[in-house]
């Protein structure tokens, strides 16, 4: 993994982590939208490339919600 | 309230504290009619009826004594002379103050006084400020009959150890009001007297000088000494205050109201003032007397450039330093966009500078890229009980702990961090009130003079989550929560869910006793006495947000306070202990990258708009950078000027190498400042800083208390920092007109709901409001959720013990945990520069007895502290204080390097910094580490400030 990347995975998934025992629907929805109104932009854009690349080391709950921001972001 | 006060106090003093009853009673006192609660002294209803009875060893800021013989009076149909002081008020009494009889006892009484007293008067200290000499002038004494040689108590060697103040035992008249303010007020009873009779005297410890016994320095003896006894060294120095401005500490976030007392624009004195609503005329010695920084020699007070931070500072016009930084800014931002600069606020400063601060990065940087240091202490607070209640703030004013029946403190240590509050909470617990501590360390509060925890609860560092679930495990599974409460009060649905949660097995003591490391049966005890109340009060500090779960456990404290009722009344609530003086304000002014004043989220179209529209510049709706970002988008070439305003981010941030790596790669720092701190050493503008003596503006306490703050000395640098900030955002093309800082305020209040009726007339008006103060709450909110959480229902969220990755291991098997001490604060930029480092003057490592043994370390040894982000070195002090595998720090020295070996590690939801849990090795050493010598050359370099003719040329 891109060393600068390390730090920022690790951020989701400490997210993520918070919201785990929720259903699945919504610890995705809490962590994505805890990243939505406290990443700055280039650290979206940091983790859409690292997506574009597997996204390793995500876990399956911050790598859902990860998608769903970064997609959004894309598309907007 | 007036704002310039006459500085002569006796004037005010009424003899004896206030009471509070309900029930009144109606006398007669020189046959004036007087009606007052139950419980008054004679001597109170005397003064509110406006007649001074004489006295000396009556203040009221003490209970009465009795002691001194001069407040005799005399009262219809009873005989004798009873002191006022000590005699209460009863309906239909008639009472005498003045007469014949009464006189002649008085001058017999001070003929006794004077008569052991020396007769310097005109050289003392003390001259035109002495309640004897005023007594001796008020009862018309003329004479001394009995001569002066006789035995007495004259010539004896003053006491001159302490710092800031002379022990002069000649001048003393034993009146004991020192020994009961160390007692009443302090709480630390560190003065007695000793021996009896003609031999008594006022002594320090077992007969020690002042500095050698257990003072701390707080001035309150100084304070009720009504003769030259006690006396500052700077008024035995310069004479006596001829004015005096009110104004606010700018230290610690209880926020003391001070009278700063000047002859000129010299400050001679820092009394505390006794209607300030934070501390009732208490103070410590930070506030009290540490205050001489501001006009220390390293005192920077022109501004300064240099292309590089390898060539020495050149000093300059404010006009070419401020056109320096903003063309430096522009090309930054034309090369490397929009949001490749970004500024930090201070919680040092003002409301007014912070707001400014902020919206000139928003309005003139055209982002968002603005934090403060709320970010690495109080951040999680902000975020935790948001969530949970609705308002990022405490919940109850200082004056609520009076009505506590249960403490529960959480990671803080009031009697260091927080001494004039801790003083409040000290009180209540000699009254009765009971304590549970949760705490790694045996912080003082645990056994002080009179005080005793019920329940210390010696967690490991990292595990705060699974003791507070394991509490509330506790309550809800031994059915002691208050259901009427959580059914009127809480989210039903929530509620379930998290109460299906917290009475996992998981989460019962029993099983959390393998993580914690503490006993069951004393977390299962503590619960049910946090339950009982019937006031249960939870104050709590860094020690809870500084984790990885920071903002979790400031959820689960919220979540308890819910469980059992605990809000919304005074004597309860959740109570936020601030680090810092306007930490409180720096976030409620929008400080934050996502937020505007007032808490809200730059994506909401409509509050956008309305910031838009007053500031009349198009806003960005994106979040931007939090201050770890801002250094690791440095590092990654993204972010590459800062503005960073009263912040000393190089020393007090985490993994001092990161940060160092991130601004040196920077290509415009500036700095504003007193002194050329750590994070000036990798700046290229310096604009000085004013200290809180040299200009208007507002802070806001750790009970959202805003009190104002007066300018008593022009601004040495000439310009105050509001007036700095204004002009580089003038530079940089957005335009400021502000005449005064309270045009600033009225901005605030005219943009933030919460603030609506704050101004500064108002505050001139009542003194100090907390807020929201608007039309629906006019007055204030001491208390607030009385009715309803300001969200409505509260949230519970569920709080998951989840452990921190920074483990240890057999390469690093203790763990480090970071904090403050009592005469130090935070980075020490100030109070370094002052007397205060007699106490403190290097960083320690406390380490336990079988730690130390077991690496063959002494007292006193040299110690190398290893990390897995770096390495340094200090001092180890071998302290039962710490518990096994634990050790401790302060961070109060650059050279001493704490932040050195902290890790990047931070809190899940608001990125604040692990301090609190740093996994490292000790052992002995006999050399300084290598940052350690590496820091050392490159400060030298660094401060150099080049000769003015030479740069000209």
């Amino acid at each position: 993994m891109h060393d600068g990347n390390t730090h920022l995975v690790k951020m989701a998934n400490d997210i993520s982590n918070f919201f785990r025992l929720r259903p699945e629907e919504q610890a995705v929805a809490g962590t994505a939208n805890h990243i939505k109104r406290f990443w700055d932009p280039r650290m979206r854009a940091k983790m859409t490339e690292h997506l574009a690349h597997g996204g390793e080391g995500l876990n399956p709950i911050a790598l859902k919600a990860c998608q769903q921001v970064c997609k959004a972001a894309a598309s907007a | 309230m007036t704002v310039h006060t006459d500085i002569d106090r006796t004037m005010t003093d009424r003899g004896t504290p206030e009471r509070t009853s309900t029930q009144t009673v109606t006398l007669e006192i020189d046959g004036i009619e007087v009606t007052v609660p139950a419980g008054t002294s004679l001597m109170r209803a005397a003064s509110l009826a406006g007649i001074q009875v004489p006295k000396l060893c009556a203040t009221d800021s003490l209970e009465a004594f009795g002691s001194c013989r001069l407040c005799l009076v005399e009262i219809d149909g009873r005989r004798g002379t009873p002191a006022s002081c000590t005699t209460l008020a009863e309906n239909g009494l008639k009472v005498w103050t003045q007469n014949d009889r009464l006189a002649k006892l008085r001058r017999g009484v001070m003929e006794l006084y004077i008569s052991d007293h020396p007769l310097d008067c005109l050289t003392c200290a003390a001259n035109g400020d002495c309640e004897l000499q005023d007594m001796a002038g008020a009862v018309g004494l003329r004479e001394v009959r009995y001569g002066y040689d006789g035995a007495n108590h004259l010539g004896q060697a003053k006491d001159e150890s302490n710092p800031y103040f002379t022990f002069d035992p000649s001048k003393c008249i034993v009146c004991s009001r020192c020994v009961r303010a160390c007692e009443e007020v302090q709480g630390t009873f560190a003065l007695t007297i000793d021996e009896r009779g003609f031999a008594s005297h006022v002594s320090a410890g077992m007969n020690q000088d002042f500095l050698d016994s257990e003072c701390v320095s707080c001035g309150a003896c100084v304070q009720a000494c009504p003769t030259a006894t006690l006396m500052e060294k700077s008024v035995i120095k310069h004479g006596t205050p001829e004015r005096s401005v009110i104004t606010t500490c700018a230290y610690c976030g209880v926020g003391c109201s001070f009278e700063a007392e000047l002859q000129g624009n010299r400050v001679v004195r820092m009394t505390p003032y006794k209607d300030g609503k934070a501390n009732h005329g208490h103070s410590c010695v930070k506030g009290r007397f540490a205050w001489g920084y501001a006009s220390h020699k390293e005192r920077i007070t022109k501004p300064m450039i240099r292309k590089s931070i390898t060539e020495p500072w050149n000093e300059v016009s404010w006009d070419e330093a401020i056109n320096y930084a903003a063309s430096e800014f522009k090309r930054i931002q034309q090369k490397y966009g929009r949001g490749s600069i970004g500024g930090i606020t201070s919680s040092r400063c003002t409301n007014e500078e912070t707001y400014l601060v902020q919206k000139m990065i928003r309005a003139a940087f055209h982002n968002n890229n603005v934090d403060t240091c709320a970010r690495v202490c109080h951040s999680p607070t902000g975020y935790g009980l948001a969530t949970a209640f609705g308002t990022s703030a405490g919940t109850q004013d200082f004056d609520s702990v009076t009505d506590a029946d249960v403490m529960l403190v959480c990671g803080a240590n009031p009697t260091d961090a927080h001494p004039v509050f801790a003083s409040r909470m000290k009180k209540r617990l000699r009254e009765g009130a009971k304590l549970i501590v949760i705490d790694p360390r045996r912080i003082d509060l645990v056994r002080t003079p009179h005080v005793e925890a019920q329940y210390h609860l010696p967690l490991k560092p990292g595990t705060n989550v699974a003791m507070i679930n394991a509490l509330a495990h506790t309550i809800l599974t031994e059915n002691l929560q208050n259901q009427k409460f959580i059914d009127e009060r809480v989210d039903t649905d929530d509620f379930r869910t998290w109460a299906d949660f917290i009475r996992r097995p998981v989460n019962s003591p029993e099983a959390m006793e393998k993580i914690t490391g503490v006993p069951a049966a004393d977390v299962r005890a503590a619960a049910r006495l946090f339950a009982k109340g019937p006031n249960s009060a939870i104050y709590y500090g860094l020690g809870v947000t500084e984790h990885s779960q920071g903002s979790t456990m400031v959820m689960g404290i919220a979540n308890l306070a819910m469980l059992c009722g605990m809000l919304g009344r005074r004597g309860v609530g959740v109570n936020p202990l601030r680090g810092q003086n306007n930490v409180q304000g720096a976030c409620d002014m929008g400080s934050f990258p996502h937020e505007y004043a007032g808490y809200r989220h730059v994506s909401d179209d409509s509050t956008r708009l309305l910031f838009e529209n007053d500031w009349g510049v198009k806003l960005d709706p994106e979040p931007g950078l939090r201050i770890p970002n801002m250094f690791d988008s440095a590092i990654d070439k993204t972010f590459m000027g800062i503005y960073v305003q009263g912040e000393d981010i190089a020393q007090s941030d985490p993994n001092t190498k990161h940060v160092q790596a991130a601004l040196s790669s920077m290509e415009c720092v500036v700095v504003q400042d007193l002194f050329l701190n750590e994070t000036a050493l990798y700046a290229h503008v310096f604009l000085p800083g004013s200290s809180f003596l040299e200009k208007d503006g507002t802070f806001t306490n750790a009970e959202r208390r805003i009190n104002r703050v007066r300018k008593a000395v022009p601004p040495a640098p000439g310009l105050a920092d509001w007036e700095v900030t204004m002009k580089l955002s003038e530079a940089l093309g957005y335009k400021m007109n502000y005449t005064h800082p309270s045009e600033i305020m009225d901005e605030i209040a005219r943009l933030t709901l919460g603030f609506r009726n704050v101004s500064y007339d108002f505050l001139d008006k009542v003194g100090s409001v907390q807020w929201p103060c608007n039309d629906t709450v006019p007055d204030g909110s001491p208390i607030m959720h009385i009715n309803g959480f300001a969200r409505g229902k509260g949230k519970m969220e569920l709080t998951e013990y989840v452990p921190t990755e920074e483990r240890t291991t057999h390469r690093f098997p203790l763990i480090l945990t970071t904090g403050r001490i009592l005469s130090q604060y935070n980075v020490g930029a100030q109070t370094r520069r002052t007397d205060n480092s007699i106490w403190h003057q290097q960083d320690v490592l406390e380490i336990h007895p079988h730690d130390a043994e077991f690496r063959g370390i002494r007292n006193g040894d040299h110690v190398a502290v290893i990390s897995r982000a770096g390495e340094t070195s200090m001092t180890a002090i071998v302290s039962e204080r710490m518990q096994p595998g634990v050790v401790y720090t302060t961070f109060h020295f650059p050279e001493s390097g704490a932040n050195v070996v902290t890790t990047e590690n931070s809190d899940w939801a608001t990125g604040c910094p692990e301090y609190k849990v740093t996994a490292v090795e000790i052992r002995p050493t006999n050399r300084s580490s290598e940052w350690q010598e590496e820091y050392s050359d490159f400060k030298e370099k660094a401060l150099r400030i080049g000769d003015p003719k030479v740069a000209a040329e």
